[in-house]
């Protein structure tokens, strides 16, 4: 338990919210920007099963934000390689690469073997097909997204009268993704994912249930807006 | 009337929400918005109205990750 002393001496924490980050598994989609941070922070806060779902390999211009690779990785499987760094991590954590795209086909047999999906991935028709199988299974959906210096974050799924992604923008936008993107906006919001799946698990604080977290770097505008 | 977009001041003619929405241009899908720190849905922008100092936040869709 020495790895989690800093952790577990706090309150919200303590050894019996640790036994049920090791007894908790999560789905983490998309191991880049967003899943590099939500990663990282999983498997070193010990949650016991982590999978990871990318059938992306590693590029030289995802080095700038994508914190969990090297330039000796450039051209290998983004699922295997982070499999691979968190196991150096945390050699306690199961981890589960799945380099592979979530499709319509296998999506509720992988979301249906974690207990919750933390939303990495860079594409609003797989956060639409997250948000309708979470729905389906029950399964909390930790929601975020980013572009250039904004990122939001929210809990979709979760508590009493829970809402879906598809309340939030019941269409996504007819404008062409705008992938431009500073690397400390995924750092930041995959931080912040990380962080309310693990009060999610633990029980503990306000959960961003209900409620939509956004920032702006440019301004340091931050808000928190709720339904 | 002033009001503010995302803490930042705006002089603006529009009565409600939804004339808000035009006047700036936003468009039809993938944007969202609260009044006073809650969020309205789009079917109810006709009918949310705007006062002096308003504080209103528009929140876009993003796809990135």
């Amino acid at each position: 338990m020495e790895r989690y002393d800093r952790q577990v001496r706090l309150d919200e924490i303590g050894p019996a919210g640790q036994q049920k980050l090791r007894a908790a598994s999560v789905l983490v989609v998309g191991v880049g920007g967003l899943g590099s941070p939500i990663s990282l922070y999983l498997a070193g806060a010990g949650v016991g099963r982590i999978g990871l779902v990318d059938d992306d390999v590693v590029s030289i211009h995802n080095l700038h934000r994508q914190v969990l690779y090297g330039e000796d990785q450039v051209g290998q499987s983004k699922a295997r390689c982070a499999a691979e760094r968190l196991g150096r991590l945390n050699s306690e954590v199961q981890v589960e690469p799945h380099a592979m795209r979530l499709t319509e086909e296998n999506a509720e047999a992988l979301i249906g073997r974690y207990d919750l999906v933390v939303d990495g991935c860079d594409n609003y028709d797989t956060r639409y097909l997250i948000d309708r199988t979470c729905g389906k299974l029950g399964k909390p959906y930790v929601y975020g997204a980013i572009c250039g210096f904004t990122g939001q974050v929210s809990v979709f799924h979760y508590g009493p009268n829970p809402l879906a992604y598809a309340d939030l923008y019941p269409e996504p936008p007819s404008v062409a993704p705008d992938r431009r993107v500073i690397g400390p906006t995924p750092g930041i919001t995959g931080a912040v994912e990380a962080h309310e799946a693990i009060k999610v698990i633990c029980g503990f604080g306000d959960v961003l249930a209900r409620r939509l977290w956004m920032f702006d770097l440019r301004t340091m505008h931050s808000e928190v807006v709720a339904w | 009337m002033k009001i503010l977009i995302n803490q930042k001041e705006m002089a603006t003619d529009a009565a409600h929400l939804a004339a808000l929405a035009e006047e700036l241009g936003l468009p039809a899908t993938g944007v969202a918005a609260a009044v006073a720190g809650k969020m309205v849905p789009r079917t109810a922008w006709a009918d949310t109205p705007l006062y002096e100092g308003c504080p209103v936040t528009i929140i876009r869709a993003a796809c990135g990750g």
